[in-house]
């Protein structure tokens, strides 16, 4: 039975970071560029929802769409003033380093507000836990959420790319910013509206990440963010199938790991393996080998 | 009035100047070929009439409009295609949503699928192969489907950079008589070619680059009789 719990929780700590690396993995593919301040964009969603239920006292629900609102205009602004003017720019270095300055950034404006004290944080998650087996097994309700939650987005965000335009647009832009541009594709504008819906998911990231391991810190973004990247690299980054791919497996490591063999070593374990699959396969599991063209 | 009239303009990639004053225009319904050898500004200029590229000094108007500061993204709409050089389809797209792709500014659906109609007479060959993704199109496949997804936006005028390169001789043929079609059916043409036989056989004027000048212009056919044209150009 134990083997199953673990598992679940496995596949519920991965949901979220299959949530997280979507955010990496759709930036990645349209604007080429690594947003390493995507994990600490977590972290502000988890102290919205927090003062917004503690402080102003609203329901768990409503304060998800504040945070959500508040992530999605966070990330807009974060493209528009520190990405777009350096996507152009004669080398990439440039805006990776202002992504990690970006991040350092969100950290110390949350140590500033909310100081360095490790905050708990009630969880939000309104339905019970399942009790299977005669009391054998206990699946919380954080779990059983947190993986209808990802299933939603990953059909939802599916969806939204195969059919809508606007989804269709961002494919375009992924692949040819200059032939989209001549379809009359405002590639800007795609941009823009990746980093909102990439931003919005962590929110919700960030609000079940934080319901699940209920502390919070200005830090609390940086590891999940990192582990986030590395399930968004472990997939092929620049997939989203591979971003739920990754993230489960990294999730289910993880866990099996801190189980199994020691709870001290998990984290490395979990690096181990990315450096174990990018000798094997560079591109990731579902990634592409990009051919020069000639 | 020109539908298209480029002025002096000046095009420069960082310090190196690749346009170095160039002027012409396009008439309505005109055939108009830029030929000239590798690395003489043919794509350049093409870039930056779409917006792509924007020059140092000069202007480029379309209808009367001024649109050197429009952005590449508001051209298609003004009634301008460009078919860029490689083609450039999506090729994680199939052959149909590259199509949708050209209208992507046109927002009447029924005159969309009635374009639609009319780009897949045109080709029979995309109609055939709608379902299947573009990377896996030969290169005479993908060439039509680039200049069936520019006819989608129902361009005055029709930019084609290099449509015959990499083509057999037979495609090549195909593909030409394709833009006589094109321009039959009332589309302005503005072709740029290093094939230039082949451009000239079909333009009515035609204007020759060398390293970001113009050298040379004219009536087609008398540019087809030229000394100097036939020693550089047509390898006679």
């Amino acid at each position: 039975m134990s083997f199953i719990s673990y598992l679940i929780n496995g596949i519920s700590l991965g949901s979220v970071y299959a949530i997280i690396a979507l955010g990496y993995t759709m930036v990645y593919g349209i604007a080429k560029m690594l947003n390493f301040a995507h994990g600490d964009v977590i972290m502000i969603g988890a102290y919205v929802v927090m003062a917004s239920v503690s402080g102003a006292g609203l329901p768990p629900f409503a304060a998800l769409l504040v945070s959500i609102v508040f992530c999605t205009v966070l990330g807009i602004v974060i493209e528009s003033v520190a990405y777009r003017p350096l996507l152009n720019a004669a080398s990439s270095l440039a805006v990776l380093i202002t992504a990690i300055g970006v991040s350092y950034l969100l950290q110390n404006v949350a140590l500033l507000i909310f100081g360095a004290n490790t905050i708990s944080f009630a969880s939000i998650v309104p339905v019970p836990a399942l009790v299977l087996a005669g009391g054998a097994l206990t699946v919380t309700g954080e779990a059983i959420v947190t993986i209808a939650c990802c299933i939603v987005i990953m059909v939802a965000l599916t969806l939204f790319i195969k059919k809508s335009k606007a989804g269709q647009a961002m494919l375009a832009v992924s692949e040819d910013k200059g032939a989209a541009q001549l379809m009359g594709i405002n590639v800007n504008g795609t941009i823009a509206l990746t980093f909102a819906i990439g931003s919005a998911l962590a929110a919700v990231a960030g609000v079940l990440l934080c319901s699940a391991y209920p502390t919070l810190t200005p830090y609390t973004g940086a590891m999940p963010g990192i582990k986030a990247f590395v399930a968004a690299v472990f997939g092929g980054i620049g997939s989203i199938p591979g971003a739920l791919i990754g993230g489960i497996l990294l999730g289910v490591i993880e866990i099996f790991g801190k189980a199994y063999i020691s709870s001290q070593m998990a984290d490395a374990i979990v690096f181990g393996v990315l450096i174990v699959i990018l000798l094997v396969k560079p591109a990731g599991i579902l990634g592409k080998n990009i051919q020069e063209k000639v | 009035m020109a539908m298209l009239e480029i002025k002096d303009i000046e095009v420069y990639y960082g310090m190196i100047q690749a346009i170095k004053g160039i002027s012409f225009e396009v008439n309505e319904g005109e055939v108009i070929a830029l030929i000239g050898a590798n690395g003489a500004g043919k794509t350049t200029i093409l870039h930056t009439v779409t917006g792509l590229l924007s020059p140092k000094r000069g202007t480029v108007w379309f209808e009367g409009k001024d649109i050197t500061k429009v952005p590449a993204h508001k051209i298609v709409s003004l009634g301008m295609a460009h078919v860029p050089e490689g083609r450039r389809v999506f090729a994680e797209l199939s052959v149909y949503e590259n199509l949708k792709m050209g209208a992507y500014t046109r927002k009447d659906k029924a005159e969309v699928d009635e374009t639609l109609a009319m780009v897949y007479k045109r080709f029979p060959r995309l109609e055939e192969r709608k379902n299947q993704l573009a990377g896996t199109l030969s290169g005479g496949e993908q060439q039509m489907l680039a200049m069936g997804r520019a006819l989608m936006s129902h361009p005055k005028i029709i930019l084609m950079d290099e449509p015959s390169m990499g083509l057999s001789p037979i495609l090549v043929n195909q593909i030409f008589d394709i833009i006589e079609e094109v321009s039959k059916s009332g589309t302005t043409v503005l072709l740029v070619e290093q094939n230039a036989k082949k451009a000239l056989s079909i333009a009515d004027r035609a204007y020759v680059l060398e390293t970001g000048k113009i050298v040379l212009d004219g009536d087609a056919k008398a540019l087809m009789d030229d000394d100097s044209i036939k020693k550089a150009y047509l390898g006679e």
